[in-house]
This record gives C-alpha cells, structure tokens and sequence, in this order.
C-alpha cells in the first residue's frame, strides 16, 4: 500500500512537471501570438515568427505529455476533466490548429500572409485563455458522481475562470515579451521592453486577484494555506515572490538580456507552486484525490522505466536544438 | 440545435473526421522523412548535387505536412478525454502507457530534431544535420510502432485482465503490446507509408517530366518512385493478405463484413465481387461472384466451409456496406499500384521510363491514390470492429462522455469549418511548391530565416553577449 501512495505521489510530480514545461515553453511562444498585434510591422513580425519557429512544436509536446501521461497515470481524472471542460478544450485545440499552420502558411504566401498573421494571434489568445479558463474550472471544482461528470457543459463558465484566463494570457504575454528582449535587437527589443514593464504590473495584479480569490471557492485551501503548522510551509511562497518581484524589477530597469525572461519564469513557477499547495492532493479538487485516480501499479510501473531514461535524455537534446538556434534573430535579407 | 440526436453517433461523426483528416499527414510524413533520409545519405555519399536540391525541394513539402500533422495530431490525444470518456478511464491503464510511450520516444525525438532538419544545416553541419534527418525519420517510425500497437489491443485484445472498478488492466506488458494483429497491421501500415508517399513523388516526378524530359531533379525522383511502387505493391498486396488470414482468425465477424458473408457457406464460399450489401435484409443485392474462390483465398480449400453474419447476432454486426465497399475501394487501388509498378519496370527496361507521356499521365493520376486506400483500409478495419471500440469487450455505446448532443454536435461543426479552411489551404500551398520545378541550388527552408548575429557558424561572440 505504501508503495502505491508513493507511485501516485511521484506521477503527480512528473505530469505536474511536464504540465509545468508546457506552460514556460509553450508558454512564451503563445505569448509571441498574443503580443502580435501590437507588432504591425511585417519585418517585425518575421523576427518574432523565426525566434521560434525551430523549436515550437518540441514546446508543444509536452502538452501532448501532460494529456497522454494524465490518461495512463490518473484515467480517471482524465475521463472526469475532459468532459467537465470541454468547451475551453475543444477552443484551446482548435486554436492551437490556427496557430501552428500559421508557422508554415505564412511563409507559402503574400496575398494572404496577413490572414494567417491574425489566424496566428486570434488561435494563440484563444489557446492560452482556454486554458487559463481550464485552470479556474479545474481549481473551483466539478460536479463528480460515481466514475463520471455529472455537470452540463457550461458549468466552467464563471467569474473566476474568465479571471485565471485573463490572467493567463497576461502572463504569457510577459514570458513572450521578456523572451524578445532576449532574442531581438534594436526598435523591436525596445518595445518589448516597454510591454514588460506594462504586463508585468498586470501580472502582479492578476497573481493578487486570483491569490486572494481563491480561499473563497473552498474552505479547505484556507485551511491549506492559513492554518498551523500550514503556513510555515506555504508563507515563504508570497515572500519569494516579492523578491523575484524585485529582481525583475531592477532586471527591466537595468535593461539586462537574460534575466527578465528567467525571472519570469521563477514567477511563474512560484505561481504553479501555490496552485500545487492548493490543490495537493487532489487531482480533482475536493472530489477525486491522485490516489484515487491513480492507474494500478504496473501501469505507473512500466511507465517509470520509460519516464526516468527518456526525460533526461529528452531534455538534453532539447537543450542542444535550443542552443543551436541561440543568441538574437537580426532582422535581414536572406529569405524570399 | 442537436435536440434529439444521438450522441454517440455524432461523438462517432467526430472521431471519424477529425482522424480521417489526421491520418492523411502522418500517412506521408512517415514516408517522406525516410525518403528525405535516403536523399541526405546519398548526397553525402555521392557528393551528387541533385541530391541536395531534391532534398531540400522536398524539404518545403515536409514542413508543411508535418504542422499539419503536429497540430491534428494533438487533437486526437485530447479525443479521449473529451469525447470518449468512459473509453479513456476504462482503458487508460493499457492504452494510455503505450500512447506515453509514443509521446517520449517518438514525439519528442521528431520535435526535438525537426528544428535542426528544417533551419539548421548551415549551423550544425551535413553530419550532425543528417542525424537530425534520421532521428526525425527513426521518430515517425517509432510512433507507428506504439499507435498501431494500441490499436491493434482494441483490435485483439491480449495480456489484460479486468479490475474491481472494471477497467482493463496489463497483466502480460508483452503480450498487451504483441498482441496477434499487431505486426501484421505494423508491416502493412509502413509499407501503406512508404507507397502513398512514393505515388506522391512520382506523380510530381511525372508532372514535370511531362514538361521537360530532361529535368535532372524530375528524372531522380520519378525513377526512385517508381523502383517504390514496382518493388514495394506486390509485397503490400502480399502483407494485405496474410492481414486478413489474421483477421479471419481473430475477428471473423470482420471478414463476414468484409466479404459481404451474410449466409453461412457449408461446402466453399464464393468471392463477391461486387454488390449491394443490404444490412436490414441480410443479404448481397445484385450480387457478382465467383462461387468457392473466397473459401479458396482464406482457407486454401475450395469446399472449406465458412460461417455467415447469420451465425453472429444482429446486435455484434459492424455497418457491412461501408466495411465491404471500403475494402474493395483499398483493394482495387492496391492492385492498380501493382500495375502503375509493373508498367513503369517494362518501360524502364525498354529505356522509356522518361519518354512516356502515358506513364507520366498514369502516375500522375495515382498522385493521390495511396491516401485514398489509406483512408478505406482504416475504415474498413474501424467500422469491421464495430459495434466495438474494444473487440468483443466494451462496446462503442458504453464508451461515450456524458455530454448530451448539442455539445458533441456544435464542436462537431466547429471542427468540420476549421479543418476545410486550414486543409484547403494546406493543399493549396503543397501544390504550389510541387509545381514548381526542383532548381539546381534549391534551398531549404532555413532561407525563410534571417540572417543573425553569429553568421554561418555559431561564433563565440553570441555566447559572451548572452552570458549577462
């Protein structure tokens, strides 16, 4: 028995873990579409498409993980989500659809290049609410009954969620921006540097909004975040915040490369930590815990082989394709 | 809207379209990555150049499909959930591991070198470039191995065993993921790949050798597409066989579909050839046969008597008509295959294989054909496994999410619109790169890209501009 809670526990890390890279890697070239239309101007836009363009589909992998492995890991939690978000799902996949062509079609044509420019935007901004949308549902609860979701299909749909969906585009907005301080030059690198300062006070303002919110959809992540000896554990996690807020601050104000994407992603991190402290231990807040969803032992057993060879050899080579396209796309001639 | 419908037919609708358009990109891609591995190992043998302007010709193409791939790929992992449910929580323990599998050593080795394969060659290198090229190509192997595995388990079941909470759970790794149709659906699938994406280059071979004869690029492809089709169709013919003697074996009721058995036979069954299978009534309509040779082809024995749908109860009969009509439709575009290959050996051993204008037309014409027998072979052994999602043990009704129809339906038309637009465009801009002509110094798609900082090779100067 107390091997099957440690195994449940540990694919809870992993898939929270690949989640966690979705949302970072993912995360900023979303982020990319989401700031397209404030760049209008298509040498702009041909930068900011090329800074990613090796590497997104490796980036959008890890969605694909975090959906496969919650299907092996926790079936149940996924045969009970799925349906409980299925709007905000079947918006996030076909954004995602927009968006990905979009990469290849617009370099295919000049008479519609501008369309798929929008197909880009519009797919990114619908993806990255969705699933902000996605997040709110999922930490509000749904309605559960034996196997199944017992809800209708716009049970997802409240205040809350369109608040952690806004909060989510503003978010990856700033990854996208910070990203293209460090990728870019000149005029481009400038106002990317002025949208961060703009969406980083937006986000600051969204991490509050969705902090002080929370407590009030369950009683139990009061108890969760507040209660003794709770809050020895949980009270650093807004003061690290704070001081990464600082560090950013005083990266945007110093006009350094690196460290306001990365700081960024601390932020983010910091974010995705306290949403684990809420929901911990369960999958499906206050109805299904990672214990009762877990797959049976040699499911999660067979997969560990797998997980614990491929992961580290997964990112290694993931780390080489991004070192290989490493340092600033320049504007330039070379391309039809 | 939807009031009324059913929703398991419409969850069906969706299924069936959203993965009819998806296999069509990984149908191609799997082949063309192969191709475009053998085209980089020949040029870095033969330090031939219109290797590398075939390569990166084709290059282009792979690009575009391979997005379009990515992103309808991602889709059918989220289908389980979404629409399929009870399937996902029911199967989840054997299914989804296989399909982990697929994400982590397949997936992600594709992704994670398809950067370097598309923009990198200048930066890396032609060695590091071509084991870019490869892992990409291993990569879509790979991913056929475990997808088909898992389809091959809802097709027979093996090495499972059920739980208190009435899922299926492994009980054999191996056997779950050997199960008995899996290598013959694995050989025929590949090879399915390897011919569509053959017909594919010889078809944009044959259309600009109608235009110029003499077209170095033209010449290499089409001849190489062709020795394809001559040498590959029979063995596929071959393989297609002995996977149905596997079907005969593991899913009778699939064959009865597939041959349009509705009445037993006692003393050898006939071939129908065509007809009109009339599902309410239990029988052929204007059938055209050739009495004992279907007993004689499945069983090697003219008077080997053979057992009818009548044997099987009506509740566990697949939709016969689509199962019978897609089969033929897969088999007649096999044998024409057969015949474009053969065609072209004796018109390349007369030493016309550049200077016929009607092999040109006729491959030209079967441009198109291996996706389309794609798509019947798929349907035929989708719907032949109906009224089952796993054969014989969970049926397709109790598989289903707990939606009711307007949702099903609404996403259903949502998916419909936003594919035409993207596949309409997508087919738009693949042809107009396969009408243009491989170029001598053809490049790849790394010239999309803008010149940057470092130049050709990565110089220190980017690394010490980064380190702040």
């Amino acid at each position: 028995m107390s091997i099957a809670i440690d195994l449940a526990t540990v694919w809870a890390f992993i898939i929270a873990f690949a989640v966690f890279v979705y949302v970072v890697m993912d995360g900023f070239d979303l982020g990319l579409g989401i700031l397209f239309p404030f760049f209008p101007n298509k040498a702009d836009r041909d930068v900011i498409m090329n800074s990613v363009a090796p590497v997104w589909d490796g980036n959008e992998t890890w969605l694909v993980l975090g959906g496969g492995g919650m299907m092996a890991a926790f079936p149940l939690a996924y045969a009970v989500l799925m349906p409980a978000l299925y709007t905000p799902m079947i918006v996030m996949l076909l954004g995602l659809v927009f968006r990905g062509v979009a990469f290849e079609f617009r370099w295919r044509t000049q008479k519609e290049r501008n369309k798929w420019d929008v197909a880009f935007a519009g797919g990114s901004i619908l993806a990255a609410l969705a699933q902000g949308i996605a997040l709110g549902a999922i930490l509000q609860g749904v309605h559960v009954e034996g196997r199944h979701y017992a809800g209708g299909w716009w049970d997802w749909l409240t205040p809350f969620s369109i608040l952690t969906g806004v909060s989510l585009v503003v978010g990856y907005a700033l990854l996208g921006a910070t990203w293209l301080v460090m990728k870019t030059e000149d005029s481009l690198r400038e106002r990317a540097y002025h949208f961060s300062w703009i969406l980083l006070i937006a986000m600051l303002v969204a991490i509050g909004a969705v902090s002080v919110a929370t407590p009030f959809l369950h009683v139990q992540y009061i108890h969760r975040w507040f209660a003794w000896p709770n809050i020895i554990l949980t009270a650093p996690v807004p003061i690290a915040v704070a001081a990464v807020t600082a560090m950013l601050l005083r990266a945007l104000a110093n006009k350094y490369d690196y460290q306001p994407f990365f700081l960024t992603l601390a932020l983010f991190a910091l974010s995705y930590a306290g949403l684990g402290i809420s929901m911990y231990p369960y999958i499906v807040p206050q109805s299904i815990t990672i214990w009762q969803a877990a797959s049976p032992e040699n499911s999660q057993v067979f997969m560990l082989f797998g997980v614990s060879i491929l992961i580290p050899l997964i990112l290694a080579y993931t780390a080489w394709a991004y070192w290989v396209f490493r340092g600033k796309v320049r504007h330039g001639a070379g391309y039809h | 809207m939807f009031e009324g419908w059913d929703a398991v037919a419409l969850a069906r609708a969706q299924f069936a379209f959203t993965m009819s358009f998806h296999i069509i990109f990984p149908a191609f891609s799997i082949g063309l990555a192969s191709y475009l591995a053998v085209l980089e190992g020949l040029w870095l043998i033969t330090k031939r150049e219109v290797f590398i302007n075939l390569f990166n010709y084709w290059l282009k193409i792979f690009a575009v499909a391979f997005g379009m791939g990515v992103v309808s790929g991602i889709v059918m992992s989220y289908q389980f959930g979404t629409n399929w449910a009870a399937f996902a929580d029911k199967t989840g323990p054997v299914i989804g591991p296989l399909m982990a599998y697929e994400v982590l050593t397949a997936f992600f080795l594709e992704a994670g070198f398809l950067g370097v394969m598309l923009f990198g060659l200048e930066r890396v290198g032609p060695r590091l470039h071509f084991l870019a090229t490869l892992m990409v190509a291993i990569g879509t192997l790979i991913s056929a191995f475990w997808i088909l595995s898992a389809n091959s388990w809802m097709q027979t079941p093996t090495g499972h065993a059920i739980n208190a909470d009435g899922q299926f759970v492994a009980a054999d790794w191996l056997k779950l993921i050997f199960n008995p149709s899996f290598p013959y659906r694995l050989v025929h699938m590949v090879l399915a790949a390897y011919l569509t994406t053959a017909l594919v280059v010889g078809a944009v071979g044959a259309y600009h050798l109608l235009r110029d004869q003499h077209l170095a690029g033209a010449r290499v492809m089409f001849s190489m597409a062709m020795w394809m089709a001559t040498l590959v169709a029979p063995i596929q013919i071959l393989a297609g066989d002995q996977h149905g003697l596997n079907t005969l074996e593991h899913q009778p009721t699939k064959i009865m579909a597939m041959e349009g058995h509705f009445v037993s036979h006692k003393d050898g069954a006939p071939l129908i050839l065509f007809g009109w299978p009339n599902q309410t009534a239990g029988r052929i309509d204007y059938a055209i046969e050739i009495p004992k040779l279907g007993s004689v082809i499945l069983k090697h024995s003219p008077d080997a008597p053979m057992a009818g749908l009548d044997t099987v109860p009506r509740e566990n009969w697949p939709p016969v008509p689509i199962t019978f009509w897609s089969f033929r439709i897969m088999v007649g575009l096999g044998f024409l295959m057969l015949g474009l290959g053969m065609l072209s050996l004796w018109l390349r051993w007369r030493g016309r294989l550049y200077h016929s204008p009607l092999l040109h037309r006729f491959a030209m014409v079967m441009g198109p054909a291996g996706f389309i027998a794609v798509l019947a072979g798929w349907i035929t052994t989708e719907t032949g496994r109906q009224p089952f999602t796993v054969y014989g043990l969970l049926r397709t009704a109790d598989s289903v999410s707990p939606l009711a129809a307007p949702a099903v339906g609404s996403s259903l038309i949502a998916f419909i619109i936003v594919y035409f637009i993207v596949f309409i465009a997508g087919v738009v801009y693949l042809l107009r790169l396969m009408a243009q002509p491989p170029h001598p110094g053809e490049h790849g798609p790394s010239k999309d890209l803008p010149a940057r900082a470092a130049g050709i090779t990565p110089a220190a100067g980017t690394v010490a501009e980064g380190a702040r």
